[in-house]
């Protein structure tokens, strides 16, 4: 089964295998509002933890999104282009936006699961 | 103080209100250092008739371009602008309205600036425009940033045939926001190549058309070369009504339009305010700097206006912004949209029309002047002529003769003596057949 | 015998609220197409006589196609802007309480000089001989902004205030390379600045770090001096701040980034709060920008032209762009091109700065004259203070008082109402009031930011309270409902920025072709 993590910054990523699929929180959609464009990354890119990797913006607001973990990108969702409003209506579905191959499997073990990223977001009021 | 709504009566009674003994309690923070005790050595208030005869006087001190035979251009132009455009944008609702930040009470301006938007990209033959910048050659100088941004390079390669001025601010912008300029040297006589100069860092090139020699270019094939290379296309135009007649950057591939609107719908104004215009295609659009105004529906499912995209703005993006400009031209975007849409199809054409007949008619007196040669090929409505004596000279005499008569190359290239006797004239529809006689007879006699 | 014929001069007391029209025009407010929606082929609002007949010298680049631009009649092009003109709200119809934006009266002699032929009809490339009242125009614009600020050099070229922002920061940035300092790369920036302060800090190749501000709305001292280092090349800071407060640890703020090396960048978007009776200069700052669109009300125009011109102190005046003027021999002269020794910074607009708005700005000061220009800062704070006490009580203010210019209050009044900043300033339309700016500065939470300026009498401040109060007595009331729906009086209602951010429509398209006219 699938495992997923979280980061502070409010992305999250689902393991399967050694590649990973990135997306940003249920929770950072709803503080964003209606998302009105993402910038994905190139497939080919190789990015770092820590490094920006998109961009999400809403008609007031416009938020870097850093990868969880560092690899290669290996896929971008195109869907997101023509229906950025996936991003609001399915964050850990169908809006999600990039997928990543691990180059460094041990940078999981610093990420939230899902439960201590729920009290996370319950600590922030 | 006629401006100033206050009597003293109200005065005491607010402070009473605020709760404070004095005007200068409500400036408490500031530092004793710093506070002025009495009024700065400026003279004190005056009435109307006072400052109109004092500013009149310094007008006086000046000689309008009406007031004589003018055939300067240079990135300026002279043209008559239609009394309804003076008179809608000094109606208060136009002119004492802010940025269209709350669309519900600006649809006014915001429908405007979506009209301006079609009407500059309609004529430069280009996708989608934004709602106006400073000027041209500050464009010029953003279209440069947003060519580095699109193509992830920093280096602008300009043509010998940009204005001197666009070159300048264009290097001003590269030199302090770290990009680099290679700008060819001045193209009198419209030879220069600038394909092979294009390399893997050349993020665009940077022409102009007409050239400010007045010379016609089809940059098709510099506009394949560039984008073969990786790189974009930056058309300039200084003089907007060229685009009646002329085949628009568009259609020759231009990746960016930039233009000066100041001719259409604005006075001289000795330089300023005037209003860059800036298009470019679609797929560049969040690329692109400035203000756009967008289409939408309301609460109540009607059509309606607003600021779009603006998460590319400063107040948004901050340091991140893709131009740290905030205003632009709003009411001179207004005068060159009430303009443009008296002019229409017929019109806007026709005056294009008219002024290249004026510059072939000059060109054609001026040409026959002893000693003096036609330097271009082509040309709108300004070429460049080169006199056996050095420009700037003849055109001090000329003044004498009540003829204002072109821009001294040597006014644009300090340090190029060779280009001392090259003089750039323009001719608009607002140059009459007996000045041009005029202009030929005494530059006859001064030379 | 019955001459009134049926008409009756007493009005019914029916509602209108839901009349529908058929021409969908509510009265005085109008629908309006548009131009390319209303033109026709063959109309021009010109008439042009006919191009003299010629060989053209085109070099084959005539154009192909027609522009696509629409034919319009003189009338319909005069209707159709007066009614586009009138869905605009505008200081000439009402208080205009933008914060940060000084929506001021501006006189109507400002545009009666700026379109005297003498000024408005005189091109800038002309022989300086013949244009000797512009650079004289000029230069008294220098000295009153310099004496204003007792800042001994003033840069006039800049088109507007992040203009000018650019200008100073790269005049920064020279004076420091002159130095050999080219490793002070940071520039401090607080958090509650204009956008364009770290935009334009950006733009000059700076790295910005953020200044945090302390509970009172004021840079955090303490925060500040533990910033500084060898890297410090400036600090970009609005005094009076955007929170509608004077710092008043300015002087010492500038003493302590002077002794580090940096230099001292206002940004002076707030100068009309102190006009006449501070100058920037006592403050210790070494550049600021003033927007002759706000301080000297030369007009906003729906978003410009505005003009930016930087005073400078002596340690950064050589860094001046071109061109500018200095008195020569024989009267003014435009410098255009580099003298004496230090290498200016470069040009920064085509020509030499916005001339019109140099002859609206200096008319105003000479209409104000020194004793005006005091009197209009005073009247500025006056009237934002007596707001502020006349609102604390049912709106929350941010800090307390006394405030510069504007005043500002946060969204804890509207706590558990279920009516947000924007809601509320939404319902303030409804009452005839522009509404003031929000959400901004971002260090208040849901900010609204109220600068009423100097132009407006005190019974107009007063109904602006009663709107304001009423407004906030409703919303406690629990009428939130009525809010969310707010405006319902505009010729439009709130607008979806979600589609046009998601679906962009920059311009209008000719509609396609249907299949029946294909065919």
């Amino acid at each position: 089964m699938a495992e997923i993590r979280f980061t502070k910054e409010h992305e999250w990523i689902r393991i399967e295998g050694d590649t990973g699929t990135v997306g940003i929180s249920d929770y950072a959609q709803g503080q964003l509002g209606d998302v009105v464009f993402v910038e994905v990354p190139e497939v080919g890119k190789k990015v770092s933890k820590g490094a920006q990797a998109a961009v999400v913006e809403s008609v007031k607001a416009a938020s870097e999104v850093y990868a969880p973990v560092s690899g290669e990108v290996t896929a971008a969702n195109a869907a997101l282009a023509g229906n950025p409003g996936l991003v609001n209506a399915s964050a850990m579905g169908d809006g999600w936006f990039f997928k990543l191959k691990l180059s460094n499997k041990a940078e999981l073990g610093e990420l939230m699961d899902e439960a201590a990223y729920k009290a996370y977001v319950a600590g922030l009021g | 103080m006629r401006y100033l709504p206050h009597t003293a009566q109200d005065r005491r009674e607010m402070l009473a209100a605020i709760g404070a003994a004095s005007v200068d309690d409500l400036y408490r923070d500031v530092p004793h250092s710093a506070r002025l005790g009495g009024l700065v050595d400026l003279p004190r208030h005056q009435g109307e008739l006072a400052v109109e005869r004092d500013i009149a006087g310094l007008a006086a001190k000046n000689r309008p371009a009406g007031s004589m035979a003018s055939f300067l251009g240079g990135g300026a132009y002279r043209h008559h602008v239609p009394s309804s455009v003076d008179h809608l944008i000094q109606r208060g609702e136009f002119l004492t309205s802010y940025t269209p930040y709350q669309p519900e009470v600006t649809q006014g301006t915001l429908q405007m600036l979506f009209e301006f938007q079609t009407q500059v990209a309609l004529i430069s033959g280009m996708d989608v425009a934004n709602a106006s910048m400073y000027d041209g050659a500050t464009g010029a100088a953003e279209a440069v940033l947003m060519a580095n941004r699109v193509t992830k390079r920093a280096k602008a390669l300009l043509s010998g045939g940009l204005h001197p001025h666009y070159r300048e601010v264009i290097e001003t912008y590269g030199r302090w926001s770290g990009f680099s300029v290679k700008a060819a040297a001045a193209d009198v006589s419209g030879v220069e190549d600038l394909a092979s100069r294009i390399d893997a860092e050349t993020s665009c090139v940077v022409v102009q058309n007409p050239s400010i020699f007045g010379r016609i270019h089809d940059y098709a094939a510099l506009a394949a070369a560039a984008q073969n290379a990786g790189a974009l296309l930056v058309v300039v135009v200084t003089e907007a009504v060229s685009l009646g007649l002329l085949k628009p950057p568009g259609e020759m591939g231009a990746d960016i339009f930039v233009g000066e609107g100041q001719s259409i719908g604005n006075a001289l104004n000795f330089g300023g305010p005037y209003v860059g215009l800036f298009a470019t295609r679609d797929k560049y659009v969040r690329q692109m700097p400035g203000r756009l105004t967008g289409e939408t529906v309301d609460a109540d499912g009607r059509r309606g206006w607003v600021l779009t995209l603006s998460t590319r703005e400063q107040h948004i993006r901050r340091e991140k912004a893709t131009s740290n400009i905030c205003t632009n031209s709003g009411l001179c975007a207004l005068a060159f949209c009430i303009h443009l849409s008296l002019l229409g199809e017929d019109g806007f054409t026709r005056l294009a029309q008219i002024n290249h007949a004026h510059a072939v008619q000059l060109a054609e007196k001026l040409g026959g002047v002893k000693g003096v040669s036609l330097v271009n090929d082509s040309f709108f409505n300004e070429f460049t002529l080169k006199l056996p004596k050095p420009a700037s000279e003849v055109v001090e005499r000329l003044v004498d003769k009540g003829v204002l008569a072109g821009v001294p190359a040597s006014r644009l290239w300090p340090d190029q003596p060779d280009l001392a006797n090259h003089l750039i004239v323009a001719a608009t529809e607002t140059n009459t057949e007996a000045e041009m006689d005029l202009f030929a007879r005494s530059l006859a006699e001064v030379l | 015998m019955d001459k009134s014929q049926g008409r009756t001069a007493r009005p019914d007391a029916a509602p209108a609220a839901e009349i529908v029209t058929a021409s969908g025009h509510r009265g005085l407010q109008t629908e309006e197409k548009l131009i390319f929606e209303q033109g026709e082929p063959g109309r021009t609002g010109v008439d042009l006589p006919a191009p003299p007949k010629v060989a053209d010298r085109l070099n084959g680049l005539k154009r192909q196609r027609p522009v696509g631009l629409p034919g319009l009649s003189e009338p319909q092009v005069i209707r159709h802007f007066t009614r586009l003109s009138q869905k605009n709200y505008a200081i000439d119809s009402g208080l205009y309480p933008l914060g940060s934006c000084t929506m001021k009266h501006n006189p109507r002699l400002n545009e009666k000089m700026a379109r005297l032929p003498g000024l408005a009809d005189i091109h800038p490339l002309q022989p300086v001989s013949t244009v000797q009242g512009a650079l004289e125009l000029m230069d008294r614009l220098a000295h009153w902004l310099k004496t204003l600020t007792g800042m001994p050099a003033v840069a006039l070229t800049p088109g507007a205030g992040a203009h000018g922002e650019f200008c100073g920061m790269v005049a920064i940035r020279a004076a420091l390379d002159a130095k050999g300092q080219q490793s002070r790369k940071r520039v401090l920036v607080p958090e509650s600045a204009h956008g364009t302060n770290p935009a334009t800090a950006a733009a000059c190749g700076f790295t910005v770090d953020a200044i945090p501000a302390d509970d009172r709305g004021r840079v955090d001292l303490a925060a500040f001096k533990a910033k500084l280092g060898p890297d410090v090349a400036a600090i970009m800071l609005t005094n009076p701040n955007t929170c509608g407060l004077f710092e008043p640890d300015i002087v010492t703020i500038a003493k302590a980034l002077h002794e580090a090396g940096g230099y001292f960048y206002c940004d002076g978007a707030n100068f009309n709060a102190i006009a006449g009776r501070v100058r920037p200069a006592d403050l210790g700052i070494d550049a600021m920008h003033i927007n002759l669109h706000k301080t000297f009300s030369t007009p906003h125009g729906g978003g410009g032209p505005g003009s930016g011109p930087v005073v400078f102190s002596e340690a950064l005046a050589p860094y001046v762009p071109l061109p500018y003027v200095v008195h020569g021999k024989d009267g003014f002269r435009l410098v255009e091109g580099r003298e004496g020794k230090a290498e200016p910074l470069g040009r920064l607009k085509t020509f030499h700065g916005q001339m019109g708005m140099f002859v609206r700005a200096l008319t105003y000061m000479l209409s104000h004259g020194a004793d005006g220009i005091r009197q209009a800062s005073e009247d500025a704070v006056l009237n934002a203070n007596y707001l502020l006490a006349r609102l604390k009580d049912v709106m929350s203010p941010a800090f307390d008082g006394p405030c510069m210019h504007e005043c500002l209050f946060d969204d804890s009044f509207l706590k558990d109402t279920g009516v947000s900043t924007l809601d509320f300033a939404k319902a303030l339309i409804d009452e005839g009031f522009h509404p003031m700016t929000m959400y901004f500065p971002l260090v208040v939470h849901g900010a609204l930011l109220i600068e009423p300026t100097e132009s407006e009498t005190r019974a107009s401040l007063d109904e602006f309270v009663g709107s304001l109060r009423s407004l906030a007595t409703r919303a406690k009331q629990g009428e939130a409902a009525s809010f969310h729906a707010a405006p319902r009086l505009t010729p439009r209602r709130r607008l979806d920025e979600t589609r046009a951010a998601r679906q962009p429509v920059l311009r209008w398209k000719p509609a396609a072709p249907t299949r029946q006219a294909a065919e």
